[in-house]
Order: C-alpha cells, then sequence, then structure tokens
C-alpha cells in the first residue's frame, strides 16, 4: 500500500512538473540575453537580464495597454455583479407575470454562440459610432447570463425571514436587496467575480474586431500584434506572455478556492 | 403585525419593481444579443460587403456555401481538431481525477498546478508552445533529438500544425477537465465502490463496472462542453498558424472572421455563422439524444 501510494505521488509529481514546464520555460527564455535571435535557453539560467522587459514597456507602450485591460476587465466585472444582482433579486424575490418565461429566455442566451452575432453586432457598434472605444468592448457584456443564474441560486440559499424582518423595520425592496441581501452574497459575488475578471482579461475576438488602433488594444490583442512585429524575438514574446499571465496567477493564488469549488459545480446537474 | 399580514394573506404582484430591477439586464440583453441574433439572418440573405448597398439575394449565400469545398474543408478541420483535441483531454484528465481522488500527499498542490493553465490567456499559451513546439531551438524538438529522434516542423508543417494546436489546447484545458470529473468523482457514493470490492473485483474491474458508470452525468457534460468549444474553436489557431500553413488549419471560425473582417464579405460570413449555430444545435441535439444509452443519473 505505501508502495503504491509513493509511486502515484511520483507519477502526480513528474506529471505537475511537466504541466508547469511551460511557465517556467517562458520566463526563462524572458530572461535569456540571445533568445531574441532563437537562442534556447540553458535548462537553468546563467544570467537574469531583463532587458527584453525593458523593450517591451518602451518601445509598445505597455503600461497603457495593461491599463486598457485592467480598465476593461474592472468595470466589465462591476457591470456584471451590478446587473447580475439585480435581476436576480427579480427573480428570487419578487412576484411577477412571466416570471418562469423571462428567467428562461435569459437562459437561453446561453445558447447561442457568440460567433453568431460578431458580424451585427459589429455593423450594430459602427452604426453607433462607438468602433474603437471602450464602450464597444464594454456593451455587449454588460449583462451576464451566468452570472444571473449563479448570484439567483445563492440569493435563494437567503432564508425569507431575514426579507420579512427588515420590511417590519420599514425597508422598501432596494434597501433589503442592499443591505439585507447583497452582505450575505459573498461567496457568491466572489466565485462570479473571478469568472468575470478572468473572462474579460483573456477574450480575444471582440476586442481584436472593435478595438482598431494600437493605443486602444488590450493585452491579448496586444500579443497578439506584438507577434506579428517580433516573429522570432523570443525573448521579447515570452516577457509579453509572463506580463499578461502574472495579474491572473496572483488572482488565481487568492481566489484558488472559489474558482476551483465554482468549476466543479458547474459539472454537478 | 398588520404589516405583516398583508405580505403574506393578498397575493401582490411587483411588476413595476420587477421592470426595475430586470431593466439594467434585459436592455443590453435585447440590444446586443437578440437584435443581433436577428440581424445575422438579415444580412446572412445579403450581399452586403459592409460598405455599398444593402442587396437581398435571399438564400444565395447558403447555397454558395453549401456548394463549396472551402465549406467542407473548413468544418473538416474543426472537427479534425476535436477529433484530436477531446480524447486527450478526457483521457489525461480522467487520469488526473482518479489520482487526486486518493489520499495521495500534497493532492492540493497538484490539483492547483495542474489548473493553473486554465486561467492564462489562449493567446499568451498558443505564443509559448508557437516557441516550445519551434521547429529549430524549440524545447520539444531538443528533447526529442537527445534521444534520436528528428522532431517534425510543427506548425511550419501542413501535416503536423493541427496536432501543434491540438497539444497547446490540451495543456490549458486538462486542468478545467481534471476539476470536472474529481468533483463527479468525490459524488460518487462509496457504498456502491465498497460493495464492488467485497464482490472481489479488482482496481479495473471497478473503474469499469462501478466509477464510470456513476461517473457518466460529468463525464456527459465534459463531451458537450468540449465539443461546443471545440468546434468554435479561434484564438488559438488564429495566433498559432493564421489557418495555414496553406489552409491546413482553416477552421470554420478563422474563415468567418476572415470574411467578414478581411474580404469584408458580411453576408457570406453571417451564413456560414448560421451554418455553425445550426452544427452545434445538431451535435448538441444528437449528444443529449445519445446520452440515454450511457448516462446513469443517480436516484
Amino acid at each position: 500500500m505505501r508502495i503504491k501510494r509513493l509511486a502515484l505521488f511520483i507519477v502526480l509529481l513528474v506529471s505537475a512538473l511537466a504541466m508547469l514546464f511551460p511557465f517556467y520555460w517562458s520566463f526563462l527564455t524572458s530572461v535569456t540575453p540571445g533568445a531574441s535571435v532563437g537562442k534556447a535557453p540553458n535548462w537553468l539560467p546563467e544570467a537574469l537580464d531583463f532587458s527584453a522587459y525593458a523593450q517591451l514597456f518602451e518601445q509598445l507602450d505597455f503600461w497603457r495597454i495593461i491599463g486598457n485591460s485592467v480598465f476593461i476587465a474592472a468595470l466589465t466585472t462591476v457591470f456584471q455583479i451590478s446587473t447580475g444582482s439585480l435581476a436576480a433579486y427579480a427573480f428570487s424575490r419578487l412576484t411577477f407575470r412571466f416570471k418562469n418565461t423571462i428567467f428562461l429566455v435569459y437562459l437561453a442566451t446561453l445558447m447561442i454562440p457568440f460567433q453568431v452575432l460578431i458580424v451585427p453586432l459589429f455593423i450594430e457598434l459602427r452604426f453607433l459610432g462607438l468602433i474603437n472605444t471602450y464602450w464597444a468592448v464594454l456593451l455587449p457584456t454588460i449583462a451576464s447570463a451566468f452570472g444571473i443564474f449563479l448570484m439567483r441560486q445563492a440569493m435563494n440559499q437567503i432564508p425569507l425571514q431575514l426579507d420579512e424582518a427588515a420590511r417590519i423595520d420599514g425597508a422598501g425592496h432596494l434597501r433589503i436587496f442592499s443591505s439585507v441581501l447583497m452582505p450575505n452574497m459573498g461567496p457568491a459575488i466572489a466565485t462570479f467575480a473571478v469568472f468575470s475578471f478572468m473572462g474579460s482579461w483573456n477574450s480575444f475576438l471582440w476586442p481584436l474586431v472593435v478595438l482598431r488602433s494600437a493605443e486602444m488594444q488590450t493585452l491579448p490583442v496586444a500579443l497578439a500584434r506584438l507577434q506579428g512585429q517580433y516573429t522570432t524575438a523570443w525573448d521579447v514574446l515570452m516577457a509579453g506572455s509572463v506580463v499578461s499571465i502574472i495579474p491572473m496567477l496572483i488572482i488565481y493564488i487568492f481566489a484558488q478556492r472559489y474558482v476551483v469549488q465554482g468549476i466543479a459545480n458547474s459539472g454537478i446537474k | 403585525m398588520s404589516a405583516k399580514n398583508s405580505v403574506s394573506r393578498r397575493p401582490r404582484s411587483d411588476a413595476w419593481v420587477a421592470v426595475a430591477f430586470l431593466a439594467p439586464s434585459a436592455i443590453p440583453m435585447l440590444l446586443f444579443v437578440f437584435v443581433p441574433m436577428f440581424g445575422a439572418l438579415l444580412v446572412s440573405a445579403s450581399s452586403w460587403n459592409l460598405i455599398g448597398d444593402f442587396e437581398f439575394i435571399g438564400i444565395d449565400n447558403y447555397i454558395k456555401l453549401l456548394t463549396s469545398e472551402k465549406t467542407l474543408l473548413v468544418f473538416g478541420n474543426s472537427f479534425y481538431y476535436v477529433a484530436g483535441y477531446l480524447p486527450t483531454v478526457f483521457l489525461i484528465g480522467l487520469l488526473f481525477a482518479l489520482a487526486l481522488n486518493t489520499k495521495v500527499k500534497g493532492r492540493f498542490a497538484f490539483r492547483a498546478a495542474f489548473f493553473l493553465p486554465v486561467v492564462t490567456s489562449w493567446i499568451a499559451v498558443s505564443i509559448v508552445w508557437r516557441w516550445l513546439l519551434n521547429p529549430s531551438n524549440g524545447v520539444v524538438n531538443t528533447i526529442l533529438e537527445s534521444v534520436g529522434i528528428d522532431g517534425p516542423g510543427w506548425w511550419t508543417d501542413p501535416v503536423w500544425a493541427m496536432p501543434a494546436i491540438i497539444i497547446a489546447s490540451s495543456w490549458k484545458d486538462i486542468g478545467f477537465v481534471t476539476i470536472i470529473l474529481l468533483a463527479g468523482l468525490q459524488n460518487i457514493n462509496q457504498d456502491h465502490i465498497e460493495a464492488a470490492m467485497l464482490d472481489g473485483a479488482n482496481w479495473f474491474k471497478r473503474l469499469f463496472s462501478v466509477v464510470l458508470p456513476m461517473l457518466s452525468p460529468s463525464i456527459f457534460f465534459v463531451f458537450v462542453i468540449s465539443m461546443i468549444n471545440g468546434i468554435q474553436v479561434f484564438d488559438q489557431v488564429y495566433a498559432m498558424t493564421g489557418g495555414g500553413p496553406g489552409d491546413s488549419t482553416r477552421v470554420v471560425m478563422q474563415q468567418i472572421y476572415d470574411l467578414s473582417f478581411r474580404y469584408g464579405k458580411a453576408g457570406e460570413a453571417a451564413a456560414l455563422s448560421w451554418l455553425l449555430f445550426i452544427v452545434i444545435m445538431l451535435v448538441t441535439a444528437f449528444q443529449n439524444y445519445g446520452q440515454r444509452k450511457w448516462v446513469h443519473y443517480a436516484d
């Protein structure tokens, strides 16, 4: 039994190292002098050379690009949590006609692949004169059906007695929503916030289509453009990848519990 | 007292309150999901090129697409991707999940390590794997060379470009599949497994006759999600090969992107996106129909 467990541990260790290796190798390449001409780094670094990072920030206005990504991802998260929790209140706490039908229509939008919408959505936003603005990226993602569903589930878990007590104290819907229910939704909001931020931070196709000029672009779009310019400057390309990965890495380390739980729950009906 | 009674006795309707709470989500959904959804139908029935006049041509775009070899090629490539990607992430994900569903030391750290690639962006992953799979000086070919194998040209070679994309994509998604299957495994009632153990079933027997059937709802979920995402593959193709070399990795989404934003053929692109949507619906319906034969839901 003990030998079996040790063997399992070793297999897992080797697999984990293999899974992590691409991260190590990209970081290593980004700090290896000479990788710009396609020279492979040694397995262990001889010296840490951060000139590729300097090049990235000097030549590409990378701060602006990181700023764009942070700004868009943060606003998207705030929008989606606000619209999601407001809608969740209606579905969880209010009585009105067609409630279930409307909820189903919301859920049905999850089935529509974004790809079907992309051409007409582009035309629509061009008609509104919003191409190459932050709004073009933000508007289509203001409401997330997935978020509404998640928040409604969480709100249904909160006992109705809490609402009743507040109502007796004279609280209206807005007060009950903001000072009774929302403070009790911490874990659900955290889970959704991570997914929302991650989705926006990593999204590529739509920002690629609507953010035309270099100074408006988000990280993934700028990385793709970088690849076009610096085809073989692997140290700069790896530096760019590392910079784009680090923020998500930090969020993941702190919010691992929420991310893993959120995904695990989605698989259990 | 009276306030409480009025709440519970009278069937109330909060229609106007509901309108206020739903408007912030309903208006954007209407404008940016339903309007373009039907807009796509309209555009797909036109010869519009994004700048000229809007001219109706009925189902001509669809006929053109359905009779073109290019359509067959791009759908074939998307399905080729799924055929390589799905079994890879499923089998490796299942092995990882089985290994983590034990009392092995450090299992939480291992789980975190397997999951890490999931939170990165497809573009970063693609760039990293273009370097790992670089035909000259790429670390994979260097390792292969050290054991006497002459590594292929990967993304520069029409034959190996799609496998290169499949390897990179699988690496990114294995952790996702692992978490789903692990959650499913942890939900299995241990009594069934112990009963099988008492019957003298060995590990393989238990796996195939107890564990996998009981895991089938999670497996089904993984298949459906991977299939839907796989048919729509785009980011990693765009960043790793751009559809090349030749048309060897030209998938449906790459074609839609090029048609609309490179050649300005909005009508044809919209028609192709509707075809893609229909194919996704058909595949999902087919999977849903097939699940009755092999998916067992616990009572």
